[in-house]
């Protein structure tokens, strides 16, 4: 027993929660009117801090092995570590591009800054539990602060839509995700992702169980967009506030896919055959009506949300391989997608402005040749989302295809290529829309020219270095993402189970 | 104890309940009807959890409700602001006329 360690499984999430707390109680002691911003460099001193933290507790596994806490609740293992990492970065990218974004127009602006970081608590509180308990306590975290966010441009009335809609459907998604967890309790008479495992793997597989996992997928598969839980995605992205946006279409989805990954290679490992089968059509489902509802949107924030649709099944594709090559590739895969998705709405919110008049394709006409640095980016991103070598999304995609394949999934890999064909149709659209002149050059004046401050210009050079480091140096990462599967596959077992473990340095995996 | 009501019959109701907060959900076209409905589903979850842990005689199910009970009033509170903030933009609470956005 050693009380130290304890704390220090929750170091990265407890440094966010302090300070989302001081922003939260020195918003109201600030003047009204007076600027936000030291408010949000505590949030990006905090992110950082969060990362570092993650960082040391990749070094104290390497030391001691796997660490848990409270009651086995938490895990860190180098899994929760890349996903702790992940949400940090994407938390820091979004949170420099959005630091004057609501200043002087929301009333409250400090307590945006306060949601990203309960919001960032949540997400990484859910990848590092192996209780289900925790992991639901972590999804609401993070859900909670999601609704409000998308609806922080109050007078807005498609920001507060997208807010009720999120909303009432993400409450619904819960529900649905409690039920299998509580239908898994029935089953197996426990609530650790361990000890379900344990109980599926003794003895033969109730229905239940079935009907338990089906619940579950169903609850996480509204959270990461997946087809046939997606129609509340383009409602939310296209009235949500951008940057939110960019923060909610990628870091929740990571921390829901990591819950996932943990939940179906491990949990329920046992009945894989079954699972994998329902993640197949999943996969195909995600990713045809992504692509297909995104070739006729107009509004781009609405093109992408149908993009993210598809980039859901291309990662759930990860989930039909077997597991020592699907985690890795999944991990691998939302490490791209976050980081090309949060650059390209990183630049939107540049582009759009917090009024975001710059809506439509037609309004992003010529925006490359008036912002060079701005189109340049954006054509980074979208390239990567289509899938060219030297980005991220060109090695992700290969990884899922080429683990799905050697899964014996050849199917599913040609289906996921031809919708990346289909996929180009609509990025290049994109493209070439602000790469064109503008019919009326003289007279288009809904782009906001505001220059880009310097927080946000690092952001967007993070993102796209991110991006870029995918893509040409992915061994690193590849690397990561394999001792992490290795983690999820190979969770030592728990002690017995009437004997909690407080604390504990567990160095022997089964 | 032979009076004793069967575990199967608590997951049938809560099976049921659940169905009707399911069906309440996609049927009802006022805002805080359907947001009874979501808590409907959670009581639901919350019966099946009491019963399970009556059947193994294990605590964690129990305590699961508490967490649920919890959770659920938080996201009363703030699904109630956001109800509030809608309709001080809409006038309304009618789902159908909270559509601006759609393909």
């Amino acid at each position: 027993m050693n009380g130290s360690v304890n704390t220090l499984a929750l170091l990265p999430e407890g440094i966010l929660t302090l300070a989302g707390v001081l922003v939260m109680l020195a918003e109201p002691i600030l003047k009204p009117g007076t600027s936000r911003k030291p408010l949000g460099w505590l949030a990006i001193i905090a992110t950082v801090l969060a990362g570092v933290a993650s960082g040391y507790q990749l070094h104290l596994y390497n030391l001691h092995g796997t660490m848990r806490a409270f009651s086995d609740s938490i895990q860190i293992d180098p899994f929760s570590v890349f996903f702790h990492l992940l949400i940090a970065a994407v938390v820091f990218v979004t949170l420099l591009g959005s630091l004057d974004y609501f200043e002087g127009k929301a009333t409250h602006a400090g307590e945006y800054f306060a949601l990203v970081l309960f919001g960032a608590v949540g997400m990484m509180l859910m990848t590092c539990s192996v209780e289900l308990l925790m992991v639901f306590v972590g999804l609401e975290i993070s859900s909670i602060s999601t609704y409000i966010m998308a609806g922080f441009r109050k007078g807005k009335a498609t920001g507060t839509e997208a807010s009720i809609k999120y909303f009432l459907l993400g409450s619904f998604a819960t529900a649905f995700f409690l039920y299998g967890i509580a239908l898994a309790f029935g089953a197996t008479g426990s609530t650790s992702i361990a000890a379900i495992a344990g109980a599926l793997g003794a003895s033969a597989t109730p229905r239940l169980a079935f009907l338990a996992l089906a619940m579950i997928i169903i609850g996480l598969g509204f959270k990461v967009s997946a087809a046939p839980f997606q129609v509340w995605t383009p409602d939310v992205y296209q009235g949500a506030p951008a940057p939110v946006v960019g923060l909610m279409s990628t870091a929740p989805k990571a921390a829901a896919f990591a819950v996932l990954l943990r939940i179906t290679f491990f949990g329920f490992a046992s009945m894989e055959a079954r699972w994998s089968v329902l993640m197949w059509a999943i996969a195909a489902l995600s990713m045809t009506i992504g692509n297909l509802g995104a070739l006729k949107q107009k509004n781009v924030k609405r093109m992408l949300a149908y993009s993210s649709i598809a980039h859901a099944g291309y990662l759930i594709a990860a989930f039909t391989a077997f597991p020592e090559n699907g985690i890795a590739a999944a991990c691998f895969y939302t490490a791209a997608y976050s980081a090309m998705n949060v650059g390209a709405f990183a630049v939107i919110t540049q582009l759009s402005g917090y009024e975001e008049h710059t809506r439509t394709i037609e309004d992003f006409t010529g925006a490359a040749l008036r912002r060079p640095w701005l189109g340049a980016l954006m054509t980074f991103f979208l390239l990567s989302m289509i899938g060219i070598p030297f980005t991220g999304g060109f090695f992700a995609k290969f990884y899922v295809f080429s683990a799905a394949i050697s899964g014996g999934h050849t199917g599913l890999a040609v289906v996921g290529l031809l919708n990346s064909g289909v996929a180009c149709f609509y990025y290049l659209r994109l493209l070439v829309a602000m790469y064109a002149r503008h019919p009326h050059e003289l007279g288009n004046d809904r782009a906001v020219f505001t220059k880009v401050s310097v927080p946000a210009s690092c952001g967007l050079a993070a993102a796209a270095l991110g991006t870029l480091v995918l893509g040409i140096l992915p061994g690193r990462f590849v690397k990561l993402a394999n001792r992490g599967s290795l983690a999820v596959m190979t969770i030592a077992k728990p002690a017995a189970a009437d004997t909690p473990v407080e604390t504990g340095v567990n160095t022997a995996p089964k | 104890m032979s009076t004793e009501v069967p575990i199967a019959a608590y997951l049938i109701l809560a099976a049921i309940l659940f169905s009707i907060g399911v069906g309440a959900f996609l049927i009802k076209r006022n805002v805080i009807s359907i947001f009874m409905s979501i808590e409907l589903m959670l009581n639901a979850v919350n019966l099946t959890f009491v019963a399970f842990a009556h059947r193994w005689h294990a605590v964690p199910g129990q305590i699961f409700v508490f967490f649920v009970m919890v959770v659920a009033a938080a996201e009363a509170a703030v699904g109630l602001a956001i109800i509030i903030a809608i309709f001080r933009t809409r006038k309304t609470l009618n789902v159908d006329q909270i559509n601006l956005m759609h393909n």
